[in-house]
This record gives structure tokens, sequence and C-alpha cells, in this order.
């Protein structure tokens, strides 16, 4: 799964080649292809965008919308200033009605917030609103919403391009006469679909957008109609990155040979192109889109399950309403108090509109008054991220400790990693010998866990019982907190030190399904890893008890036990 | 009251030098400070603020605009005197509202007379100056989405509560922040040019060396401001004449290459990494007065430019400043 820097280096240059033909396709044709994505800050993407933006230019200014956009301004509102001095509603119209059918720049789009998206999702398909996503993710699940990614034609991704010399010498002037292009085949287009369905692509847009974009390609390289390299090209810009699987093998036996080259195709090529043509349409297709498929997807693909659901937009722990603090989320009508913000300007804007007529009611004519009913009130409504904390609980005693704490050490490293790039916190604890310790309190920083995780002794006989309160006591706090903990449990399942500390198998047993039964009660995400050489019935057992998930570790998986936690932790959250 | 002087400052000399660096060339970026508290932090990125000469701007303007550039200001900016001001040093705090950063509709003028004006926020204060973020790790996630793209662009767009404007936001961020309260989404950490680590002295000469200069200092900040006015002011000739001979300075191919090896193994992402080491051994040859950029400038800078640009490897212990010294070591000997 390691490639060589040379051969990966080489990749990222293919793949910038592909974003700027994407861009140039884009520059040209913005409306029929709805958008492109741009991925990966830096730069290239800079100087990249920038030439967009001139190139657009001639069809109206690109209009950007920062993150922070309120719902109010991108549809359109009472113009508060306006109407309490005319006395009348005066309608502000929001940005994407003047946007029309123009493009919209929207940077930081893996951070758009889901409504906003959802606005413009519903702008670009009424209209002919086209928009440039500049994606800063870093991580493959750090995307863009995908209601907007679904309607982008091109996912470019930049990151880790350095040359600036092909992105200066990329011309994006547009073209006058465009040329015409015959339509599509049927036997290009059949074989089009099995392409995407291969890929796992089930949406019929990103066919909609490989065709138009082989039919632009071939009218930019001068074809009268559209060439089966065209119809590559297009589906390895389009198709190749919106790849959800790898097209099952068992699938494509050798097709049953019809006719011998179909006599409709281009015949007055060379030998060359013989090759070519003895090779199925559809495998070439299949070749082009693999050859695209960014690695971060191959991640995703892996991580199938864990795809599915809520689980989007790069953010750790569960979304929760929230009236007291978070990212400011609109408003909505209520009454203030009980932490509850008043949201002044929303208030006044909605009682605006009624002042002449509660002036005349009122009969107090004094024009400086304002009337403001209860009903006019509106509080800020915020949204608040919960974050997600996951508690390792780890087995360090005599039993596992020899043959498997290092796995666990690195497993729980592997995590600290992902966590660190998603912002949630992760605490430590150790039971060994006689007792519980927390080894870490629930923290963020990757530096502190590290050490501690370092420091951890192994040796002794195993206090399960202490282990299970230690780790309970934590994700009660951390629920108290706000937080959504997950508790991993690492262990062989066999205690034999009681709570008071002596030794005695059937008695901690006991003891242990009493503490586990209580736990289960609580309902916490709950995975138990079982680091015992070989899968043993009692992890089984405590895991079964504590209502989690079990899950035998191989040797040397510390990989896979990272993304059995995470989809432990997502499965709670859908 | 007189401030703390720059050049009072004891030790911390990596942290005043990328201060410096950033001060002579505005491209390069902010500065990310990490370390303990009292370490001189925040008295380091004031000072030096408080030591550059007065910036001249047009009479009246709320953006405090360049005279000579006020064509993106969204006010009619049109007043033809022109006043002193000092560069803005601007903090922001912890718990500050996105109202309070980017600013908002003034209520009292769209009530009383029906006028719709804007009333800036913080991010307009620190325009032409500096914006510090004291624990930024500890800053919320969507004040930090909002810093972001103003840094990155330069400007604060602004389309909320019925307001649609744009003013130039230009500044440098001085970021400071403890890494074992937080880690910093990389995201941000790329806007910043330079970042240094500063630890608390631990030689006993230079903490009572500390103490008695902050001594000096609460019991006369007049007299101790004027005891180092001299001092203060060689610095401020040396910011001058770097940026005046910036633009002469040479980069010879040599280095060019040399930069781009030593950004290509450490594995810098992308290539912000190179240019900013570009630009930061630059402006360090212009501070030192030389005339063409050296390996040595080269090899001062790489750690500053690049130790917060690698990607973090939890499997490996070693910190990212001894990952760039070994590179050094390997590649240049």
């Amino acid at each position: 799964m390691n490639p060589g820097a040379d051969q990966e280096a080489a990749q990222t240059d293919f793949s910038l080649a592909d974003c700027l033909l994407a861009a140039q396709l884009f520059a040209q044709n913005s409306k029929s292809f709805g958008g492109i994505c741009l991925r990966g800050f830096g730069p290239v993407r800079d100087a990249l965008v920038e030439k967009l933006v001139r190139a657009l230019e001639p069809l109206g200014a690109v209009q950007k919308i920062p993150n922070n956009v309120d719902s109010e301004r991108l549809l359109g509102g009472i113009d508060l200033a306006a109407t309490l001095q005319g006395g009348r509603s005066v309608w502000r119209p929001g940005l994407l009605e003047t946007a029309q059918d123009g493009v919209v720049l929207l940077p930081m789009a893996e951070r758009i917030d889901e409504n906003i998206a959802a606005h413009i999702a519903q702008a670009m398909d009424i209209g002919a609103l086209s928009i440039i996503l500049l994606d800063d993710g870093m991580e493959s699940d750090e995307t863009p919403p995908k209601v907007l990614m679904e309607r982008v034609a091109f996912h470019c991704d930049l990151t880790g391009s350095r040359d600036m010399a092909a992105v200066e010498a990329l011309d994006l002037t547009t073209q006058d006469g465009v040329r015409k292009v015959r339509a599509m085949a049927k036997k290009s287009r059949e074989s089009l679909a099995a392409t995407a369905a291969a890929f796992g692509i089930h949406s019929v847009r990103p066919l909609l957008f490989t065709e138009r974009c082989a039919t632009r390609h071939a009218a930019l390289a001068g074809h009268d109609k559209i060439a089966d390299q065209d119809l590559q090209i297009a589906v390895r810009l389009v198709l190749g990155p919106r790849a959800t699987q790898f097209p099952q093998p068992q699938e494509s036996p050798p097709p049953p040979q019809e006719e011998p080259s179909p006599p409709d195709q281009d015949s007055s090529e060379g030998e060359d192109q013989q090759n070519i043509e003895d090779i199925p349409l559809e495998d070439l297709l299949l070749e082009a889109a693999a050859a695209s498929i960014p690695p971060h997807i191959l991640d995703q693909i892996e991580g199938k399950v864990r795809q599915s659901g809520k689980g989007q937009g790069g953010r750790a722990g569960n979304k929760q309403q929230s009236t007291k603090r978070g990212r400011p989320k609109g408003t909505r009508p209520g009454v203030p108090g009980n932490g509850k913000r008043l949201a002044l300007i929303d208030t006044l804007r909605t009682a605006a509109p009624w002042q002449t007529i509660r002036r005349n009611e009122s009969g107090d004519p004094d024009p400086d008054k304002i009337h403001i009913r209860k009903s006019d009130l509106r509080v800020h409504h915020y949204e608040e991220r919960q974050e997600s904390l996951t508690i390792f609980a780890v087995d360090a005693s005599g039993s596992s400790a020899l043959s498997r704490l290092a796995e666990a050490k690195g497993a729980v490293e592997l995590m600290l990693a992902e966590a660190y790039v998603k912002r949630s916190q992760v605490a430590l604890v150790a039971f060994r010998k006689d007792g519980a310790e927390v080894l870490l309190p629930p923290t963020r920083s990757l530096t502190r866990a590290r050490r501690a995780l370092g420091a951890l002794p192994g040796g002794g006989g195993t206090p399960l019982a202490a282990g299970l309160i230690a780790a309970r006591q934590l994700a009660e706090a951390a629920r108290k907190r706000g937080q959504t903990p997950t508790i991993a449990m690492l262990t062989d399942g066999k205690g034999n030190v009681m709570l008071d500390g002596t030794a005695d198998r059937a008695g901690a047993k006991a003891e242990m399904q009493d503490v586990a039964k209580g736990i289960a009660a609580m309902g916490f995400n709950i995975i138990v890893i079982d680091i015992s050489p070989r899968p043993r019935p009692e992890a089984a057992e405590l895991a079964a008890a504590l209502r989690g998930r079990y899950l035998p570790l191989p040797r040397a998986q510390s990989a896979a036990l990272v993304s059995a936690i995470e989809s432990v932790g997502k499965e709670a959250m859908a | 009251m007189s401030g703390f002087p720059f050049s009072a400052i004891v030790g911390q000399e990596e942290m005043k030098l990328a201060l410096l660096v950033a001060a002579v060339d505005a491209r390069i970026g902010g500065v990310m400070i990490f370390g303990d508290r009292g370490t001189g932090k925040s008295t380091a990125a004031r000072a030096l603020a408080a030591t550059l000469p007065q910036i001249r701007a047009v009479d009246g303007c709320r953006f405090h605009c360049e005279p000579e550039n006020r064509d993106d200001c969204p006010d009619p900016c049109t007043s033809k005197r022109i006043r002193k001001m000092a560069v803005p040093f601007v903090d922001l705090p912890l718990g500050s509202t996105e109202d309070r950063v980017v600013g908002t509709l003034d209520l009292e003028k769209a009530l009383a007379h029906g006028e719709k004006h804007f009333e800036p926020g913080l991010l307009a204060k620190a325009h032409r100056g500096f914006l510090y973020i004291d624990e930024i790790n500890l800053l919320e996630d969507h004040v930090v989405d909002l810093l972001l793209d103003v840094a990155a662009s330069g400007e604060n767009l602004v389309e909320r509560d019925g307001l649609s404007i744009r003013h130039p936001a230009r500044f440098v961020l001085i970021g400071s922040g403890n890494p074992e309260e937080g880690e910093l989404r990389p995201q941000l950490l790329d806007r910043f040019g330079l970042s240094v680590e500063v630890k608390t002295p631990d030689n006993i000469d230079q903490r009572v060396e500390i103490m008695r200069r902050c001594d000096a200092q609460e019991r006369d900040a007049a007299k101790f401001a004027a005891t180092w006015k001299g001092e203060d002011a060689k610095v401020l000739r040396q910011i001058d004449r770097a940026k005046k001979a910036l633009p002469k300075v040479k980069t010879p191919a040599k280095i060019l290459r040399d930069t781009a090896a030593l950004c290509q193994a450490v594995g810098a992402d992308g290539l912000r990494g190179e240019l900013t080491l570009m630009r930061g051994a630059r402006a360090f040859a212009a501070l030192q007065g030389d005339s063409s950029v050296t390996l040595d400038h080269l090899k001062t800078m790489a750690p500053l430019s690049l130790r917060h640009r690698l990607r973090r490897d939890v499997l490996d212990e070693t910190g990212s400043t001894v990952r760039i010294e070994r590179a050094l070591e390997e590649l240049f000997g």
C-alpha cells in the first residue's frame, strides 16, 4: 500500500494535467457542467482559481459567498433599514438571486453548513447557477456536502501539486464558434452506463456530465464525433473520482465477441487503432476510470460501511441544536431568557413591515417609536458540535501484556492520529495488578497521549471490574459534558482480581458480570477487542454482557482495529 | 504608558527573528508561536508592533486605509487629510462572537435613521497591523473558519444581517498556543508563514536578567523605555533597511534547488513551504545586510518555515524540528 516516492510524484503530475483539462472544459462551458470542485489548498490552486475567475469574468463577475453567510442573505429577505424608513416592506434579493445563472465561488467548501448547501443546490437545479467549490479538506471524510458534490461535474484533487508552470501555461480563453459534434452513439452510451455501474456510481447526473464532457472534449480536439479517446478522458475526469467500489473482476468475463470490430467505428486510422479496437470499449473505459481514482477514495471504499448514513462532512461527534453556543445557525421565533439570546436584527426585521398598521392601531402617531409584539421576537439558534471521546481501557496485566500490549499500544496510537485530525478527544485507562488507573484524562493533545501511552507498564493480575468502573466513570462524566463517549476495551477478558484487590478468579468473574450489566444499561457505544493470542470465549462473553461489539484482533492489525472502533462510533451516531 | 521595549526582551532569539522577518516581508504571512505561558510571547508581539513607525492613514476612515491605496474601501474614504497612527495591534479574545470579529449592522443607525450602516469588527481594526490570538488552539471552530478565509484572501466579505460588504483586512496573524492543550487544524497552521517553539529559559542568569528588567519596567516604565530607546531605534532601522534592500537581494539558482530538495526530503506538503522558506531566507539575508541568499540563511530559516508543515506521524516520536535538522545535516552536511 506504500508506493515509491517517484511513482507518487508521477501520479500527481498526471492528475494535475487532468485537473487543468477539467478546468479548461469547465471554463468554456460552465453552465453545462454545474461546477468544479478543487481540493487541496496551496499556491497551485490559488493560481488556478485566479485564472478561472478571470476567464469566467466575461459571463459576469464570479461572486464569492463566504462560509458564514446567513440563509436570509442567501435567499433574500426584508431590508430592515429601508423598510423602517419607507414604512412598507422592502424586499432585498438574496445572493443566489443576484447570481442567477452566474458562477459562485465557495471557499472552504468542506465546512459549508448543510442548510446553506441545500439552498445552493436548489438554486443550481432551478437556474443555471454553477459553482466552484474550494475544498480545503485533508482527510478522506472531510469533503464538501454531498448535495453539492453530486451537482458538479469535476472533482479535482490538487493536493501536493507543485507544478506552477503548468498552471501558468494553461490557456482558458473561450472559443467562439463551438464546433458541432455528433450525438453520442448508442453503443458508447451503453458502455458508459455499464462502466458507471461497475464503479458503483448510481446517480444519473455523472453519466450526463460524462457525455457532455466527452462531447466538449471532442469539440476541443477538433473531432466531428466523439472518439473513444474523448470518451475515455471524460470517464477519467468525471467518473473516476466518484468511484465507490472497484469493478468486480468476475463480472467481466471475456464478452462474447459479437462482430469483429463494429463497422461504424472510425476505420480510417492505421494499425495502431486495430489494437485498441480489439479491447472492448467498456474495458477501456474501466481502465480509464480506474486510473483516476484518487488514493483517498480507496480508503472510503474500504470503509464503505461507515460512509453510509449521517457520517458526512468530516465532523466528529453528534450535532446538537443549542440555543446557547456553537456555530450560529439562524434564528427562530422564541422568547429570550433562559440563556437564549435575543436576535435583535431579526426581531426588528419581523416587526418592520407592520409598523404603519400598528402605529395607526395604537393611536400613537410618534414615528420614532417602534411597535414590537411578542410574536415578533426571534432568538438565536446555534449548532453545537458534540465532541466525541474515545476511552481506551487497556488490559496491561501479565497475561496480555507479554503478548499483545505493544500491539494494543500501536492501535491506540493510530486511533490518536485519527482523533487528532477529527479533533475528538481520547482518554486512556490501564488496569493491572490490583486496580485501574486513569493514565490520561480526556484530552485532544497528541503529545500528552503519546507520552502517557509510552509510559504504560505491563504485568500483574487482571482487575477487569476495576477497569470497567474507571472507564464507566469517564464515559459518564463525558456524557454530562455533552460529549459522545465510546469505550474501547482491549483485554483478553480473563479477570482474576476482585475490586478489593484479592485474587479470586470466580469472584472476579461474578463481579465483572455485575459491573458490565450496569454499564450495558447506560447505553454507551462499546467495543471489546480481544487481545489474547487466540480468540477466547471470555472476551466474547464480556462483550455480550456489555451489549457491545466483539472483535477478535488478529495479530498485528492495528489499522483494522481503528476502523472497527470508528464504525462503532459512527453507527451510534447514525 | 509605555509598553515593554522589543529590544529589552531577554533571549527568545528565534521568536524575535520570526517577528522581524515577518515585519520585513508581509507576504510571508503570520507567525505561530508554540510554547508555555510566561515566555514573553504576547510581550514580544506587542512590543514589535509598538516599535514600528506610525503608519499614514486617510483621516476619518474607519478602515484606516493607506492614502495611496483606498480603492477597495467600502466607505467613501475621500478625505484629503492624512493622519498618523500607531500600527494596529488587536487582541482577539477567546470568547469572541462572530459578530464582534467580522462586524455587524449598526442597530442604532438602523433604528434611529433607517440607515444601513456597517459596524466594523476586530478584523477591520487589525487591517494593516497585527491580529494576535492567544491560545488559538482553544478558539471555537467557526471563528477559526472565518479567520482562515480572511487570512488567505486579505479581505473580509460580510454577507449577513442584511449586509453585503467587503473591506480589506490584511494583517499579520500572530497565534500562540500550547500543543499540550490541543492540536491545531492543519489548514489553520498552513496560514502561518513561520512558526517558532519557545521555552522558558532554563539558564539562571537569563531568568535573573528577565526579573531585573521586568522590575525596572514596572517601577518606571517611561524611564525604562528611554533606556532602550536607542536599541529599539536600531531594530527599527534594521527593518527599514531590510525592507528597502529586499527587492535587490539575489537568490542564486543553487539556493532554489537546495530549498526544493530540503522540502522534498522532509516531506512538507504542497508548495507553500518552499515559497515561504525562500521568502524567509531572502528577508533574513536582507536583515543581515547581505546582498545574496546563502546556505546559512536557508539553514536558519528552515525550521521556522517548515516545522508546522510536516505531516504528523504519530508512530514517529521525533519532533518536526529534529526531522528538519536531520534532513539539513544529510543534505548539506
